[in-house]
């Protein structure tokens, strides 16, 4: 119940992220969702796309410095009180949540959440146990 | 300008006799403090080497060209003395101890005697009274005090003249006015880039340069341009004088400028100053620049023999109107290594280097560059990171990013803005790396 995410290290300069969404075009992998968190000294841009194995490689080859990690995908209800609700579940837990970012697939009219907890496995069990809706990657590509 | 430099030149122009002694005169005194200085210093460890090798004694030192049969001493050399090898005189005779940051984290530290903390005091306030400083006037030292020698050297100096002291120390900008304005003080003692924010505060605030009671200020510690000097001066309305010196020999005093701020004139009777081609190490011809190497003609405690300051200037043998027969040092005009001043503070590359290299997760290759938007120094590090320490989480970079910014304030004394590169992406280089883009414009003549 876990998705891969890719994490890559940006110098924060002119043409440094639009190099790397080249790279992938070029490569016909297409990015699901991403999010950038940047200071004035440098950036981390996380991705999620289908074939991260191909899409790390490829950014290696290039020279970026990219990174692994396993995010969770929950589905909220579109609505307000909705992203309340599950941090509210995840406060109970006591769980900490290193980062998120939130994306809409308009197709399907559904709401996702990605998160980074340091305890990606206590955090799946806990959302199963409260009735959370959590994206595997097929899920999620399927959605698209 | 004030009213103390309406009717120039001002009555009873020198501190000391050895200020206008004959040329002729001054190089026999000179040759005479060379032989004893290299009887004392012979040996000592780090020239001990070289006088059993040459057999050469005080007595060899014929005429004052001889100076190039003896070696020299560099910073290296010093370093490797600490902290008590290269001092002439033991422990319990020490006065007082100033050092300046070294090449590593350790300082060169240099010892006075009680007569040292006298002679210094008397050359400091030679260039102060040749400035106009007189003992009426109540003067505002914006130095650090501490082992930085400018503070301490500049207000024992101010004692000598027998004019009244406000120790203000540097920073808190403000208040520095405050004294300005409510004490009236008459003189002020900076580094130059802190007498450009304490000026340009002022002029901020809507001081008029007349509200003030400042007539002149001294600078030294660091480089800086006729401009600067010109700029300083407006806002402030004061004669600003240039002053130069390092620790190594003494600290401030070597040179310092006279009331027609055509140069610094150099004390001749302690030092012996040459000009020389640092590749070559021979002298080079009057009027150009060369490396300024000094000799300790008349320091206890601790005396250097040709010493390589590092520092390009260029001397003038002409006599200067104001009557002194000094030999005069123009502005330093750059450096013969890779060595920087930032906010007073030595810096050197390696320095950096020797931080990174305390750190875990980044590489030794880094960028330093130096640049000065307003009238203080801003230094900007780029460090490459290792993959291997490539995190997702912020925290976790900032982490690797507070570590770094840490070990280089610990190693330089200076903060400094840090940005990260990605691996490999610095210039590698075959050689002598060039880690350093100075920016700032310092090094007009």
């Amino acid at each position: 119940m876990k998705i891969k995410q890719l994490s890559v290290f940006l110098e924060n300069k002119p043409g440094h992220l639009s190099a790397i969404c080249k790279k992938l075009a070029e490569a016909n992998i297409s990015i699901l969702t991403l999010s950038l968190a940047d200071t004035q000294q440098f950036g981390i841009l996380r991705l999620i796309v289908q074939d991260w194995e191909k899409a790390m490689k490829l950014l290696q080859e290039a020279g970026c410095v990219v990174r692994l990690t396993e995010v969770v995908a929950t589905e909220i209800e579109d609505r307000p009180g909705g992203l309340a609700a599950i941090l509210e579940i995840l406060e109970n837990a006591n769980l900490n949540v290193e980062y998120m970012y939130a994306f809409t697939f308009h197709a399907a009219d559904k709401a996702i959440l990605v998160f980074r907890f340091d305890n990606p496995d206590a955090a799946v069990a806990t959302l199963q146990e409260k009735g959370v809706n959590l994206f595997d990657s097929v899920d999620l590509y399927n959605l698209n | 300008m004030a009213q103390l430099f309406e009717n120039l030149p001002f009555e009873n122009l020198y501190w000391s006799q050895m200020e206008t002694l004959p040329r002729e005169e001054m190089r026999i005194l000179q040759l005479e403090r060379l032989r004893k200085t290299v009887d004392r210093v012979r040996h000592l460890p780090m020239y001990q080497e070289f006088f059993e090798k040459t057999k050469l004694t005080g007595d060899d030192i014929r005429s004052l060209d001889d100076i190039r049969r003896l070696p020299f001493t560099t910073k290296t050399q010093l370093l490797e003395q600490y902290p008590f090898g290269h001092f002439l005189i033991p422990r319990h005779e020490i006065a007082r101890i100033h050092g300046s940051s070294g090449t590593k984290s350790k300082p060169t530290l240099m010892a006075y005697t009680q007569k040292d903390l006298e002679t210094w005091a008397n050359l400091c306030a030679r260039f102060l009274y040749a400035g106009g400083l007189r003992s009426n006037h109540l003067v505002q030292v914006s130095f650090g005090y501490g082992l930085f020698t400018g503070g301490f050297g500049l207000h024992y100096g101010i004692e000598c003249v027998g004019a009244g002291i406000l120790p203000a120390a540097a920073g808190n900008t403000p208040r520095q006015i405050m004294f300005m304005q409510d004490l009236h003080t008459d003189g002020l003692i900076a580094t130059p880039s802190y007498a450009m924010n304490i000026a340009e505060t002022v002029r901020d605030m809507g001081i008029k340069p007349e509200e003030l009671s400042l007539k002149f200020a001294h600078f030294g510690a660091e480089a800086w341009t006729e401009e600067m000097r010109q700029k300083i001066q407006e806002l402030l309305g004061i004669r600003a004088y240039n002053n130069y010196g390092l620790s190594e020999i003494l600290g401030p005093s070597i040179s310092g400028e006279c009331y027609l701020q055509n140069g610094m004139h150099i004390q001749e009777d302690n030092f012996l100053v040459e000009c020389l081609d640092p590749d070559t190490l021979e002298p080079v011809p009057e009027g150009e620049p060369g490396e300024l190497v000094i000799t300790n003609l008349n320091k206890e405690a601790t005396s250097m023999l040709r010493y390589r300051t590092r520092d390009i200037a260029i001397l003038d043998e002409s006599p200067c109107p104001c009557g002194r027969t000094t030999r005069r040092m123009g502005r330093i005009i750059g450096r013969s290594d890779d060595m920087v001043v930032v906010r007073g503070v030595n810096l050197f590359p390696t320095q950096v280097e020797e931080a990174l290299l305390r750190v875990e997760g980044v590489t030794p290759h880094f960028l330093i560059e130096i640049d000065r938007p307003g009238t203080m120094d801003e230094v900007t590090v780029t460090v490459e990171i290792l993959p291997s320490h490539f995190s997702d989480k912020m925290s976790e970079m900032e982490e690797v990013r507070r570590k770094i910014l840490h070990q280089i304030q610990i190693v330089t004394g200076l903060r400094v803005q840090l940005k990260l590169a990605a691996p490999q992406t610095m210039e590698r280089f075959i050689g002598k790396a060039k880690r350093l883009i100075d920016r700032r414009d310092l090094h007009h003549i």
